[in-house]
């Protein structure tokens, strides 16, 4: 008869396995793991029940339920309808298409105005140089708020009144009530219009990727920059013209107080635009700066022993390399322009912050899920606005085989 | 040793209720000084002078207070926080009680944790515009942009009074008053609204005050008044009757100069409103006399009134045929009896 072995462990055996699990390396770290997030659980629980017991204590209204609720004010310039009977939720959309408007406007103005400083910096006219120097020098150094703060009290609040409005062209009004601009009507015919204006842009697109595509291949060379930039532009005028003048304008004109009809945006967005953008202007034209003078000297040189035409040094060469070193600190900057447009509260433009954690706060009392939701947005703004950049970062960076 | 145990019992019970909704009276006597919020400084009702001292009716409410606790109108710490924070700040027991013309609303009281304790001024929302506009009604105002301060109810009566008419406006906010003035001084709106008492508080400070000019409508009721947080009663209790003692003084004739000679008046309401009869002070935890060292340091509702707001000073507010005269004279100013 064969002794089989003991299908039981035995107590020693059943500890000597617990104690080497425990040694196991894999096993341990998964252990650490769950308990790990069994403790931020029960913090988070237990921050939730503190905060909700605390409120209770203090008689005060909690939770999410007044969303639904009308809100009952006016906001002053609105993206999407509004109207003051509409409820918070909506108060929230219109704060985030705000502040949204603000962050787009103020990155491409800066981003175009940062590197045309950031060229001048480097440019061989010492007046070009110093005027750029001396304008990052003094915008950069002073604090944002009273900057923004100085553009509205400064500029923007002491320009005539509406009757005696700077016109600026036919149709582009300035006064201290804000900027007035037409705004493009549909007639009919508009939608082949915009179907001609698409497809402009979109064979633009293709030929300038054609273009690069056949450069690399067989090294001969298409203007397709100048080529796509004519298409866009005398492709549409031609469709114009021909379709009948399918859109026309809606003109502001001067009624009772102030003028009714076209685009418009007041005096506080105007500052606030013109405050960010020139601010963070100076942060890209440093960096655009330090980017194009990484590039080590030999790359100059290289280019010119091969005869390259200076246009064509400065964007095969010299750029490529350049923005491996503009690209990571540009991402910041971007992300600073989206947080600090809620300085906008100084001069009352209505961004999220100033209509949503002041004004809606205010009059809710709902202090708690309303902060949480502006941090959510600024947070899901941040992350997405770096998921992007780090995408085209990885593309700009050198591709090591 | 029973006694003791009692005691101890009667310890835990209250230890085990949360310290911040109780004992504000005890807090405030302990720190030796009460924290009275007020406003961004607005003349009237709380101005700041250059030597750093609030005055006002307002501020004259907080006085009252202090002088009912500690007999003396000056241990009081004045904190100035915008309108859009003023409830937070409380709520946190930064301040023990707001007095700084807040509007008694139902979602205030109901839904922030608030309490109101007495009205002590009767007040409407009205429209303030250039006089050189020719503009004479609020009616007239459809398409026009508006300075409005935001987080209050005069944002909220803006908004119904054009939606109720019909009419259309733009309205431009700010939660800091003195940025907004300055918008509306340089022309960056067209009109400015706010209660009545503020609009001529503001104005009486304005560089060419004959200037700008009132619209006649009031578009709302505004019922203001100091604030104390929700739960603990008998501090709510201490700050409404003070305030109720100041308008049954002027009901009694009593003031801030014959105060002292009416101590031994023989007319029962004078004796219980002075602390000579009855037990109200005690039972409030306060002194019995606490209403002739209130009195004494601040007079009667008439003499703040009059002192700060009246005919006779810069704002210039007529007392007389207004809801804020005397229920006697026609007004609405009618406190309970002390008794």
């Amino acid at each position: 008869m064969t002794v089989l072995p003991d299908a039981t462990p035995s107590p020693e055996g059943r500890r000597g396995r617990i104690s080497r699990a425990l040694n196991d390396a894999r096993i341990r770290s998964v252990l650490i793991q769950v308990l790990t997030l069994l403790a931020v659980f029960a913090a988070a629980i237990w921050i939730v029940n503190n905060t909700v017991a605390n409120l209770n204590a203090r008689n005060m209204s909690a939770g999410f339920d007044f969303l639904d609720v009308s809100a009952g004010f006016g906001i002053g310039f609105t993206l999407i309808p509004y109207q003051e009977g509409d409820s918070y939720l909506r108060v929230f959309a219109v704060g985030i298409m705000n502040t949204l408007l603000v962050a787009v406007v103020a990155i491409v103005l800066a981003t175009i105005f940062g590197v045309f400083v950031g060229l001048a910096r480097l440019s061989n006219n010492w007046i070009i140089g110093a005027v750029a120097r001396s304008y990052v020098e003094v915008i950069r150094n002073t604090p944002l708020l009273l900057q923004i703060i100085a553009w509205y009290f400064g500029v923007f609040n002491l320009l005539p009144r509406p009757r005696d409005s700077i016109e600026l062209a036919n149709g582009f009004v300035l006064n201290n009530r804000g900027f007035y601009l037409p705004a493009p009507v549909a007639e009919a015919g508009f939608s082949l219009f915009a179907a001609v204006v698409l497809g402009a842009i979109v064979f633009a697109i293709g030929l300038y990727v054609w273009a690069q595509r056949r450069l690399e291949r067989t090294g001969q060379a298409f203007p397709a920059i100048l080529t796509g930039v004519a298409i866009v532009v005398f492709v549409p005028l031609l469709a114009y013209v021909v379709l009948g003048r399918p859109v026309s304008w809606d003109m502001p004109v001067l009624q009772g107080f102030n003028f009714t009809g076209g685009l418009s945006v007041p005096p506080s967005f105007c500052a606030l635009i013109v405050a960010l953008s020139a601010y963070t202007s100076c942060f890209i034209a440093e960096i655009i700066r330090s980017g194009i003078q990484s590039v080590s000297k030999g790359q100059l040189e290289a280019a010119g022993a091969l005869n390259l035409p200076s246009n064509w040094t400065l964007r095969r060469v010299v750029m490529p390399q350049a923005m491996r070193v503009i690209i990571p600190p540009l991402i910041s900057q971007y992300l600073n322009v989206t947080k600090n447009s809620s300085l906008a509260i100084a001069i009352g433009f209505p961004d999220l912050v100033s209509v949503w954690m002041n004004t809606s706060l205010n009059q809710s009392g709902r202090a708690i899920p309303i902060v949480a939701m502006t941090m959510a947005f600024y947070c899901a703004v941040s992350l997405s606005v770096s998921a992007v950049m780090n995408v085209y970062n990885k593309r700009v960076q050198l591709q090591e085989r | 040793m029973k006694k003791t145990l009692f005691t101890c019992g009667i310890l835990a019970a209250f230890a085990a209720t949360p310290a911040v909704a109780q004992e504000t009276l005890q807090t405030v006597r302990d720190r030796g000084i009460l924290n009275c919020q007020v406003g961004l400084p607005t003349p009237g009702f709380y101005q700041l002078a250059d030597d750093g001292m609030w005055s006002g009716m307002d501020v004259d409410m907080c006085r009252a207070v202090s002088a009912a606790i500690f007999g003396d109108p000056d241990q009081v710490e004045y904190q100035s926080v915008t309108s859009a924070v003023r409830f937070t700040s409380l709520a946190n027991a930064e301040s023990d009680m707001l007095s700084r013309t807040t509007t008694w609303t139902a979602v205030r009281d109901t839904q922030l944790g608030l309490d109101f304790t007495a009205i002590n001024f009767y007040d409407g929302q009205g429209f303030m515009v250039p006089a050189d506009t020719g503009i004479t009604s609020a009616l007239e105002l459809d398409g026009a942009t508006i300075c409005v301060l935001t987080g209050t109810t005069t944002e909220l009566n803006l908004a119904d009074y054009f939606r109720a008419n019909g009419m259309s406006f733009t309205p431009v906010t700010n939660e800091n008053v003195n940025v907004l003035v300055e918008t509306y001084l340089g022309g960056g709106c067209d009109a400015y609204t706010n209660d009545k008492s503020g609009l001529a508080a503001r104005r009486s400070a304005f560089p060419d005050p004959s200037a700008h000019v009132f619209l006649p409508e009031t578009v709302s009721k505004e019922p203001l008044g100091p604030v104390v947080r929700q739960g603990d009663d008998a501090w709510a209790n201490l700050v409404r009757w003070t305030i109720y003692g100041l308008m049954n003084a002027e009901e009694l004739g009593v003031t801030s100069e014959n105060v002292q000679e009416m101590t031994g008046s023989a007319d029962p309401n004078i004796a219980r409103l002075l602390g000579s009869e009855g037990n109200i002070g005690e039972e409030l935890g306060v002194s019995p006399t606490f209403m002739v060292d209130a009195i004494a340091a601040v007079g009667n509702y008439g003499e703040i009134y009059e002192r700060h707001v009246g005919a006779d000073t810069a704002i210039g507010i007529p007392r007389e045929g207004t809801l804020n005269a005397l229920w006697t004279e026609g007004g609405l100013i009618y406190a309970p009896p002390f008794r």
